[in-house]
């Protein structure tokens, strides 16, 4: 080995720690982007091998009841690969020891599904037999969440008479990965499964023999989905079509390229932060050393040494400082994204996971890791080498301090001589305190940005639950009865409040934008369900015209006072011609509002409903649950306690790991920037402390002057770090909001004092930790040696 | 005014006084018993060659290093057995020191520099006043790095002396100095002793010196060799460099 490289490696154990501390904040980036990048891949993979494996469909359309001879003209549009017919609704579901009763869809399956679309996966027990009408096969989440094994039996409320059924098997099916009953914005295994039922038997129960009411398409290489939903639209009409689908609007699809989504915006959101604070560190340090050996370099030259050569011989100290991070954040990024993986591969319930190593994700954070690390370098060794040997080895100039308008303000606030260290030594190295106090503030800034989530959930919870649905329990009525059918509601036990809610499935058409969605009519003072705005609270619904979520009106491209086609796709099946008149912010849901009074005026209908939201007695909700079971004209029902549950409990468990993983990286800039400070510092000024011990400072005096300057340094950023934060939480709402969840941008007080607490404690323990080699300093021997 | 030594009563006693350093597997004898007393007030030159244990022996009077066997007293307290925080008291309340290079904080000035003491001290002189004393009433806003050797040192001096200690340690306060600054701290060094009485004792290797002292120890080899009372004192001009 080369003397220069011995000298290399016995360098970077000398600075071990500080190499260590850059290392990790560089190791933090590249994790990220290999975890999410490697999970995100894994996961495209594994659900697109999925689809294809079990056929999930392309287009996906609903109607009231068609003949199965359409199935055919189907077929025949230019496009359509394969057509799958079936019998599909929701039912009331009745199981044993459970009070509240559970929602199903329930879907009809061919005698031989394996030749179909959406093609079942058998994970426990078998499918129903062809002949047996009374048995069913269960999705295996909500199967699984009551214990319902082949041979058990549920009961549903079925063409108004309560059945009983038998399950023969559990199953998993592309099309239901992520179970959302309609209405809700979770999944909830237990309260909402999907039922596969023999073809015969549904037909029987739902009176549809030789006709179907759903219809899956696959569509051939190349196909215009575009086209074939219009033409499929187009003869579904006369049948009750709702308007068809493509793949990106199907709920399970929506909600799991959502969360795919997302992972891919966190890819890419936070690495560039750490790496560049890297760069930032690697730079600071080897200024510090290369100072150190200014006359080492001086003689290196004046033995012959070209200063390519040992500009080189530095490069190489931040090349392996930089393979250390690599190194480190790739096994921690491969260490999460397992992790990560097998946590989505459960939660989604793959049957099988295709990993993926990212080897772009990894080349490209290499890449960059070592980019951030060499420029960082090259700006620190590029004024060394560039010295005459000379002049590098005789001492370098002491550091100049001068009398400029900051000094004369400092000396006129008269404060004590170890503040006046402290406050030169800032203004006489702005840079390297800038360094301090941006590191310092980006790690106040990642933190307020990962806990400014808790606060836009609280936001989430007050409006959807606190303001904006205030009722316990909402039904969901098989058919639209006429208003008074609210009425009747209070006949129901522990009914204390009841409001009428209606809801039609609508096309929203803006020249040649569409979208399907629903429209949600709401009562004039309602008191139950309400709509609210996530910023300011409950909205009054216009005498007419329409209220848009922001998201729907940005992909409508509306806005207040523009006009939108609505196409009614429930008879009167209409096209009503109405005006935007607000656009509101919502977390969830891509629903038009609008009021009953001027809904019902444009369809020229005498009042409807078809949701009926209660406040109930609590101490008579077991009775309600139980006479709901029996009543034919509630095809389904949503209680809001249990909504509220399982949105906490989903969410306290996954934010509270991520606030710990965000944590822990965004102290880890903390840390490393306030180390590697305080080591500079506690180098470049050992003499200066050792004197101040001699002269009769004591060991906390004298900590003051280091433990201060950094703190103060700490303390400044702190402010800026709430601006960063701010930035980087609108940033995180930008890419983290889907079509499915939006989240809405507020940051508390709190989350701003936790950020901040957090990182100056950090802070504190990194400079204490250098504070305690000032104890070690051997004070005649600081003192005999010039520095 | 003019004070001469009490040589009745010792402000330093040493017995003994043995240290030794280990660095690995090397063990270094700096000091092999060495016994002295140092009197109130007395200006004291301590001759040596480099090695000889002189920087060494300073260094434990003046509270910042221990000795591996032996006992020292400053006056009544024995500092061999202080704690750190009675070390850092007694070189807060009571000693003065100044070194070769000075040790100037770089970003402050003369003034800054010397309050940096008198800020802590119990019963301090104004700043300025030392300044004053060390010819330095011009200087008082200029940093370290805007004076030359001659006048860092006089500040160190300065601030050494604000405080007002019973004793002044000086380890080569003249090394990195020309003769006619030498001679100026020196001059500053004597007056110091003189009209305040304070205590000195100065490390040097100009053997010429030893001629402003009371009285001259040598150390060699971490012994004393000799330690005579000097009956001829001469000013610092007369000294040759």
């Amino acid at each position: 080995m080369k003397a220069l490289d011995r000298k290399l490696l016995r360098d970077l154990r000398r600075i071990w720690a500080q190499s260590l501390a850059i290392a990790m904040v560089l190791a933090c980036g590249i994790m990220i982007m290999v975890a999410a990048q490697s999970t995100q891949r894994a996961l495209t993979g594994t659900q697109a091998a999925y689809y294809d494996h079990h056929r999930f469909a392309d287009i996906f359309a609903q109607a009231t009841r068609a003949p199965n001879g359409l199935l055919a003209e189907i077929a025949e549009i230019d496009g359509v690969a394969q057509v799958d017919g079936r019998i599909s609704f929701h039912a009331v579901l009745d199981i044993d020891g459970v009070g509240a009763p559970a929602m199903g869809r329930i879907v009809s399956m061919p005698p031989d599904p394996s030749v179909g679309l959406n093609v079942p996966l058998v994970r426990r027990g078998r499918l129903p037999d062809p002949d047996q009408l009374s048995q069913i096969a269960l999705n295996e989440p909500f199967a699984e969440a009551h214990g319902l094994v082949p041979g058990s039996t549920l009961r549903a409320v079925l063409n108004g008479q309560l059945r009983e059924l038998e399950v023969t098997g559990w199953v998993l099916s592309p099309e239901f990965i992520y179970t959302v009953a309609p209405g809700m914005m979770m999944p909830d295994d237990s309260r909402f499964g999907v039922i596969w039922l023999n073809e015969a038997g549904a037909a029987a129960l739902k009176d549809m023999e030789g006709a179907f009411n759903d219809v899956a398409l696959r569509l051939a290489r190349g196909a215009d989905t575009r086209a074939v939903i219009a033409e499929l639209d187009h003869l579904l009409e006369p049948f009750g079509g709702v308007g068809a689908q493509p793949r990106t609007d199907q709920t399970s699809h929506a909600f799991l390229d959502s969360e795919l989504q997302q992972l891919g915006a966190l890819a890419l959101f936070l690495p560039p932060i750490f790496l560049l604070v890297a760069g930032f560190l690697v730079n600071m340090v080897l200024t510090r050393l290369i100072a150190m050996e200014r006359a080492q370099i001086g003689l290196m030259r004046a033995l012959g040494y070209h200063r390519l050569e040992i500009g080189a011989h530095y490069m190489k100290l931040a090349g392996l400082i930089g393979v250390l991070g690599l190194a480190i954040g790739w096994g921690a990024g491969w260490w999460l994204g397992e992790g990560m993986l097998a946590i989505y591969g459960d939660f989604f319930r793959f049957p099988f996971l295709m990993r993926d190593p990212a080897l772009g994700a990894v080349a490209l954070s290499g890449a960059l890791g070592l980019l951030a690390v060499f420029l960082g370098a090259f700006r620190a060794m590029n004024a060394a080498i560039r010295l005459a040997p000379a002049e590098a080895m005789s001492p370098p100039a002491p550091p100049r301090f001068s009398r400029g308008r900051a000094d004369r303000l400092l000396v006129a606030l008269r404060l004590r001589q170890s503040a006046m260290m402290i406050l030169r030594s800032i203004l006489r190295w702005p840079g390297r305190a800038a360094i301090t106090v941006l590191g310092v503030s980006m790690s106040v800034g990642v933190l307020v940005s990962s806990y400014f989530v808790f606060d836009a959930i609280a936001v989430v919870q007050e409006r959807v639950f606190d303001q904006g649905n205030r009722q316990q329990v909402t039904l969901a009525l098989a058919s639209a009865e006429p208003a008074r059918a609210v009425e009747d509601a209070y006949a129901l036990p522990g009914v204390v409040a009841a409001e009428g809610g209606y809801a039609v499935p609508v096309r929203l058409i803006n020249g040649h934008r569409t979208h399907l969605t629903a429209m949600q009519a709401h009562g004039e003072g309602a008191q139950l369900a309400r709509l609210i705005d996530d910023y300011t609270g409950p909205v009054t619904l216009p005498g007419a015209g329409l209220v848009l979520p922001e998201r729907l009106a940005r992909n409508l491209d509306v806005r207040p006072g523009s006009r939108v086609q609505v196409e009614l796709l429930t008879p009167p099946r209409e096209v009503l011609d109405l005006p935007v008149t607000r656009v509101i912010h919502q977390s969830f849901g891509g629903e038009v509002h609008i009021s009953q009074a001027a809904l019902f005026e444009a369809m020229r209908i005498a009042p409807q409903v078809n949701q009926i939201h209660l406040r109930v007695d609590p101490a008579q909700m077991a009775a309600l649950q139980e006479r709901i079971k029996t009543l034919p004209a509630i095809a389904g029902l949503s209680d809001w306690q249990d909504v509220r549950d399982q949105f906490d409990a989903t969410l306290n468990e996954s934010l509270l790991t991520m606030a710990l993983i965000y944590t822990t990286i965004g102290l880890m800039i903390a840390v490393g920037v306030v180390y590697n400070a305080a080591r500079i510092q506690l180098s470049e000024r050992s003499h200066e402390l050792a004197t101040l011990r001699v002269l009769g400072f004591t060991r906390a005096e004298v900590g003051f002057v280091l433990v201060g300057e950094i703190m103060l340094l700490a303390v400044l950023a702190v402010p800026i770090g709430w601006l960063l934060g701010y930035q980087f939480a609108q940033g995180m709402v930008e890419a983290i909001s889907t079509d499915v969840v939006q989240l809405p941008f507020a940051i508390s007080r709190r989350t701003f004092a936790m950020a901040s607490i957090a990182v100056l404690l950090a802070a504190l323990a990194s400079v204490l930790l250098v504070r305690r080699r000032l104890d070690r300093v051997d004070l005649a021997s600081a003192l005999k040696a010039r520095d | 005014m003019t004070l001469a030594p009490d040589t009745t009563r010792p402000i330093f006693v040493a017995q003994d006084v043995t240290r030794v350093f280990r660095t690995g597997a090397v063990e270094v004898r700096a000091l092999r018993g060495v016994t002295l007393s140092l009197q109130e007030g007395e200006m004291v030159v301590l001759l040596g060659a480099s090695g000889s244990g002189k920087s060494t022996f300073m260094n434990i009077l003046g509270g910042l290093d221990k000795p591996t066997e032996g006992q020292v007293f400053f006056r009544e307290t024995e500092l061999t057995r202080a704690s750190d925080a009675e070390l850092t008291r007694y070189r807060r309340d009571h000693v003065g020191f100044v070194f070769q290079f000075y040790n100037l904080v770089p970003s402050l000035t003369a003034c800054e520099n010397v309050a940096l003491v008198t800020e802590i001290a119990r019963n301090p002189l104004r700043p300025e006043a030392a300044l004053e004393l060390m010819g330095l009433g011009g200087r008082l806003d200029h940093f370290p790095a805007e004076l030359s050797g001659g006048e860092q040192q006089r500040v160190a001096i300065a601030r050494a002396i604000a405080k007002q200690p019973d004793v002044l340690l000086c380890d080569e306060p003249t090394g990195a100095l020309d003769s006619k600054t030498g001679v100026q701290v020196l001059e500053a060094l004597c007056r110091v002793n003189e009209e305040l009485g304070t205590a000195t004792v100065l490390i040097t290797h100009n053997a010429d010196i030893q001629r402003i002292a009371h009285r001259v120890v040598t150390l060699t080899d971490g012994r004393v060799s000799s330690d005579e009372p000097n009956t001829a004192r001469v000013s610092p001009a007369e000294v040759s460099w």
